[in-house]
């Protein structure tokens, strides 16, 4: 494969990456998977239908499939490889376990991102608010039944840490 | 991104605007009752506060893009730029006459958005030009944003419907979007709707009158089938949201 | 007489909703699937597939391919050493097509190259001439004798009939209706992907695959290899989904014969749009069907033509007919019967596996008919399906007697005890209206509807298939090992087989061995079979293995092991005071124990559709709550109702989640799903247009699971995984007639089949 651009360096879960000897048509979802060996999020649909590929980009949930990696430079970027510290679960991952919030678990990366960016906006959300933030993610196994419990519980324990 | 994820399109050079804040930017004009967006702002900042205050109608339109995930990257740039007649912006854009702002390297020019929609996909940005910002006035009056999908969530429009009376002037506008090759603009049932009723009140409109309205906004259409619906369909359906919008216009 | 006090610890036995194994992994995004997986020094494989449904290849011209920078090779059929054609049931589907090609996107190529990019420009750089024919989509026209045949094993890829008792009798209450079902996607998230590694010598080849079935794979991956099965290892890659589209070979054979052409390894990966063209898809069905009852509505005979269309190739189309044409008297009794079915070969795309197999077809057209037999006796849906309810020892149409549990009408009561659900706030969330943040309707646009759907289905394989499981178990100091080539798709065998080894055994720590052909046949993921084959494997071997240990132990401290017990975590005595822990009796002591578990014989069916040809049937009642906004022919589904025949709860929560996705599969193909066909091309393969429900789209469920253990099931447990998605799709197409009068004979229901 030629190279088809400069050299250019996205910073990803805190760390900065060289990427090198890319074609520019790549998205970011490609890079993270193919090129910085960051695979936990996943691809199912190319076309931001389905939020597998969901990343944290500047602050906002985005589908990692449209965004040209190229362009990210200057981004900061997180991805569920991010989340948990030392294979400790966080509060949202463990519920998922727990809760049979997960089957295949191909959705899952981009779930699990998806729910701890609104619960980091808004800690109380309600039955609405949650179903809307996840309206991107497509799960196809579960009917979204035990997910909604997960993150229900996960709220729960949240709030209990807190106060 | 979409068509270089599926190889209809091999980029070689691409400048990225991701960065330029002026392409995000808001700006009211509270002389002359103007709002100017920034093309690249994404749809999730619309939904609430600043153009969520003075143009509803963009704010309910924004909230039906894609998911929570589109709405953070989307915009109204891409809405204009792929010019679909079933851009969720756009007849919003349309029913209130915004102006489209284009910038290239040594001049910039303002189009009315109904000239810049050209066609399917097709608008009338030159080679060498971006989208810098759209232009929308402040009006007095009610304004809704209507659109059907077949599923509850992240659904391309089967036919879409934006309704704005401008009580100050006593007129109102509709625009109807994915039923024909670009927005459509019901001129002719505006015109007659304002000859019908005293549009600078908010007067009950007749069950005759809002049948009438609905049977002409629906003959202004010229839906197709496809593989999302039925030209039939989507004539009935911007019949109904037509009818259901100027309703809620006039019962508050 | 035990004197040990019993321990309270929560063990994750059978019964508890023990935790995925595979879970921390999935939510850390670091469990593997096959798409994941990489190798040194591998290249990329991609497929070249054809644009017509219909055409004879003319010739094939590689040449600019090969040119290309990057590109190491560049196959077609001529380039297949072993057997051409490959099959679950008959193998009439070429690896590379040779002389015609028969659907849009049939392979005709593949190639191999350093990057994705350039195996797409290669596959661009083939040049293949075509004589475009006219496709035969018409599956009436298929089975015509007049038309020519697509294939050279014709256009009927099955007939079967069922002549079931009077042929004349004619009722008093006599209803009919033609219904028809769309094709389904399974859609799973997964996409396909393999990974294949070519020993030296190209004598042999590992592979990483995706599957429903290894064994099943691995043969017909060496048949076209021209390997001996031993020369092709198999070992699961990562699974996203499944749901029947990964019992067909896809990329297998090609990622297999690149690896050997380029002796490097190969990584081949769909996207979306490949995906819905690589696999096969759910039969589109059109079924007339005729009710004769009498006047109290009891049902006295069924007439009834199904046609299902397989598409191109034969997949497992014949079977699935037969479960159509089983299955169509639903879980009711009929004495007489005439049933023609037909399985046919059109050029639309492939149809094989999906949930529900046949039965769901069948079901949307027993249960509208149930409504309409309601209608025509004065009775309500619920009366009518109680009155005409089996019970076990009534008798299929085939002639075959339910010996199973078969507590239909405790489902229909238990389903209709549970609480309607609030009806619409006049302030309600514009998320929770009809169309969400569309803002079509208000409260006051809204007709809410109620309707009802029961099922019968068949579980495990038929008409004498031999669908065995093997499970391997090894215990050694305290920690059980479990081998099997079972598949886990996401359904949650990896967390349901240490919990048997945990009930069996009196262990707590089960160790699950690699999944691969390095042990016997597990069967196939499907058919809502594994619980009970590869249960009953795991289940057996476990057994095997406690018998030796209850020897083991009875010959060191000289009790007979028939006094011998598993009670918590340790071996007890039944009658005396002995009692050790399995951890301490097994120190340094490997039992290693292997068990195939068989469920019993079954038959073909004769000319007649006569004969036992199931193994065993679970039942379910759906009761759905929807919301119509009628002018606009929206759809909102607010609540399902259900209660299934499960004979006994091996783990509730894995057991709900199961009971949640297949009703919003069936939720799916009630109002949303369907892969729209002109003239044999796909006019929406991608998400943007196949549209699946999303959070906002899924109902609150209420599911109640009845537990009347089945006396055939090696665990008492019955399969789950495929009643939920069946007779929710009637029982929401009801609720949609109910709300708006509509007589709706097919599903997916659109919009203007409502309002029109």
């Amino acid at each position: 494969m030629n190279p088809n651009s400069e050299i250019y360096n996205l910073r990803v879960n805190g760390k900065m990456h060289e990427v090198r000897d890319s074609w520019v048509g790549e998205s970011l979802l490609y890079v993270l998977r193919e090129r910085l060996n960051l695979p936990g999020t996943k691809g199912a649909c190319e076309q931001g239908e389905c939020g597998s590929c969901t990343v944290i980009m500047d602050g906002q949930a985005v589908c990692s499939c449209l965004v040209m990696a190229a362009t990210a430079i200057d981004s900061d970027i997180c991805t569920v490889e991010s989340l948990s510290v030392d294979g400790t679960l966080t509060e949202v991952q463990d519920a998922f376990v727990t809760e049979g919030g997960v089957q295949c678990g191909f959705c899952t990366p981009g779930l699990v991102v998806a729910i701890e960016h609104l619960l980091s906006q808004n800690p109380d959300p309600s039955e609405i608010e949650v179903k809307e933030a996840i309206s991107g993610n497509i799960c196809r196994c579960t009917g979204y039944g035990r997910i909604f419990e997960a993150v229900d519980k996960a709220v729960s324990i949240r709030k209990a840490k807190t106060s | 991104m979409v068509e270089i994820n599926f190889n209809h399109r091999k980029p070689t050079d691409v400048i990225a605007l991701r960065r330029l804040d002026e392409l995000k930017s808001v700006h009211i004009d509270a002389k002359k009752s103007l709002v100017t967006i920034g093309a690249g702002l994404p749809y999730q900042q619309m939904e609430h506060g600043e153009i969520a205050q003075y143009i509803p109608a963009l704010a309910q339109a924004a909230r039906t893009v894609g998911s929570p995930q589109i709405r953070s990257a989307g915009s109204i740039g891409g809405n204009l730029g792929t010019c679909s007649p079933a851009g969720d912006a756009l007849p919003v854009l349309s029913a209130l006459d915004a102006t489209v702002n284009l910038q290239s390297a040594d001049a910039s020019r303002s189009v009315s958005v109904h000239d810049f929609m050209v066609g399917v996909k097709r608008n009338a940005r030159l080679p060498g030009e971006i989208i810098v910002s759209t232009t929308l006035p402040i009006v007095s009056g009610w304004q809704g944003y209507a659109k059907v999908g077949v599923r509850n969530a992240m659904v391309i429009s089967v036919a879409s419907c934006c309704l704005v009376v401008d009580r100050t002037n006593g007129t109102i506008t509709v625009a109807l979007g994915a039923v024909g090759p670009t927005i459509i603009r019901c001129r002719e049932t505006e015109s007659w709707l304002a000859s019908q009723i005293d549009l600078k009140t908010k007067a009950t409109v007749s069950p005759n009158l809002l049948q009438e309205f609905g049977d002409r906004i629906a003959n202004e259409s010229k839906p197709i089938d496809d593989h999302r619906s039925t030209a039939a369909y989507r004539r009935h359906a911007v019949c109904v949201l037509a009818r259901r919008l100027l309703t809620r216009a006039n019962s508050q | 007489m035990s004197s040990a006090t019993q321990t309270s610890i929560r063990r994750d036995v059978l019964g508890t909703s023990a935790l995925r194994p595979d879970g921390a992994a999935k939510v850390q995004g670091r469990f593997e699937f096959s798409s994941d997986l990489h190798a040194e020094n591998m290249l990329w494989g991609a497929t070249l597939r054809s644009p017509h449904p219909y055409a004879r290849i003319v010739n094939i011209d590689l040449s600019a391919a090969y040119k290309i920078t990057g590109v190491e090779a560049v196959i077609t059929a001529e380039d297949v050493p072993g057997k051409k054609t490959y099959g679950l049931i008959s193998s009439d589907q070429p690896v590379f097509a040779q002389d015609f090609v028969r659907y849009v996107g049939e392979p005709i190529a593949a190639v191999a190259a350093d990057h994705p990019e350039t195996c797409r420009r290669a596959l661009a750089a083939i040049k293949v001439e075509y004589e475009v024919l006219t496709p035969l989509t018409d599956a009436e026209l298929a089975i015509q004798p007049t038309t020519p045949p697509i294939h050279p094993d014709g256009n009927i890829i099955r007939r079967q009939q069922i002549i079931t008792g009077d042929q004349a009798l004619q009722s008093e209450i006599i209803v009919e209706g033609t219904y028809e079902v769309g094709m389904q996607d399974q859609a799973f998230l997964g996409l396909e992907a393999a990974l294949a590694l070519p020993e030296s010598g190209g004598k042999g080849i590992e592979m990483y695959v995706a599957t429903q079935w290894l064994h099943e794979d691995q043969k017909q991956i060496a048949a076209c290899l021209d390997l001996p099965c031993e020369k092709v290892r198999l070992t699961l890659g990562g699974v996203g989904g499944a749901f029947g589209a990964r019992e067909d070979i896809s990329l297998q054979v090609h990622c297999a014969l690149l690896a050997l052409r380029t002796s490097r390894p190969i990584k081949m990966q769909y996207g979306r749009e490949e995906s819905f063209y690589g696999h096969v898809h759910r039969h589109p069905a059109k079924i007339f069907i005729r009710h004769h009852a009498s006047r109290n509505g009891e049902i006295q005979r069924i007439e009834a033509k199904l046609v299902f269309d397989g598409g191109a190739y034969a997949s497992t189309s014949s079977a699935v007919l037969i479960n159509g044409i089983t299955h169509i008297q639903g879980p009711y009794r009929c004495p007489n019967a005439t049933i023609d079915g037909y399985a046919v070969r059109t050029n639309n795309p492939p149809c094989g596996a999906m949930r529900g197999f046949g039965v769901v077809q069948a079901c949307y057209a027993h249960e509208s008919q149930m409504d309409k037999l309601a209608v025509a006796c004065g009775l309500s849906p619920v009366e009518i399906r109680l009155r005409n309810a089996m019970v076990t020892g009534d008798k299929l149409i085939t002639g075959q007697v339910i010996e199973s549990v078969a507590p239909v009408a405790r489902c229909i009561r238990e389903t209709d005890a549970i609480a309607m659900p609030a009806p619409l706030s006049r302030t309600a969330d514009p998320l929770e209206i009809v169309g969400g943040s569309g803002l079509t309707s208000l409260p006051h646009n809204i007709v809410r509807g109620v309707g009802w759907g029961v099922s019968i289905k068949n579980l495990m394989y038929s008409e004498t298939f031999d669908d065995f499981a093997t499970a391997r178990c090894q215990l050694k100091d305290g920690v059980a090992t479990l081998k099997y080539a079972t598949v886990e798709v996401g359904q949650g065998f990896v967390v349901l087989a240490p919990q048997i080894a945990r009930s069996v055994l009196g262990v707590d720590e089960v160790v699950l061995d690699t999944v691969d052909t390095g042990i016997g046949s597990a069967g196939s993921t499907s058919a809502s079979r594994q619980t009970w084959m590869s249960g009953g494997a795991v289940d057996g071997a476990c057994r095997l293995v406690r018998q030796r240990l209850f020897e083991h132990v009875g010959k060191k401290y000289n009790i007979d092991p028939l006094r011998l017990t598993i009670e918590d975590t340790d071996v007890v005595d039944m009658i005396g005071d002995f009692r050790i822990s399995v951890t301490e009796a097994t120190a340094g002591v490997l039992i290693d124990e292997t068990y195939e578990h068989h469920h019993r014989p079954t038959e073909e069916l004769d000319e007649n559709g006569q004969g036992n040809c199931h193994v065993a049937f679970a039942f379910v009642a759906h009761r759905a709550v929807v919301d119509v906004d009628v002018e606009l022919g929206l759809v909102k589904v607010i609540q399902i109702a259900t209660a299934q025949d499960v004979g006994r709860v091996l783990n509730p929560t894995a057991a709900l989640g199961q009971i949640e996705g297949g009703i919003a599969q069936g939720l799916g193909l009630a109002v949303m799903e369907e892969i729209v066909l002109d003239n044999g091309k796909m006019r929406n393969p991608s998400f943007t247009d196949y549209l699946l429900p999303t959070a906002l789209d899924a109902p609150t469920v209420v599911a109640v699971m009845i537990e009347e253990p089945e006396p055939q099931a090696p665990l008492g447990a019955k399969g789950i995984g495929e009643p939920p998605c069946i007779s929710v799709t009637p029982a929401i197409a009801a609720a949609i007639r109910n709300a708006t009068g509509k007589e709706l004979p097919r599903v997916p229901i659109r919009p203007q089949d409502i309002c029109f």
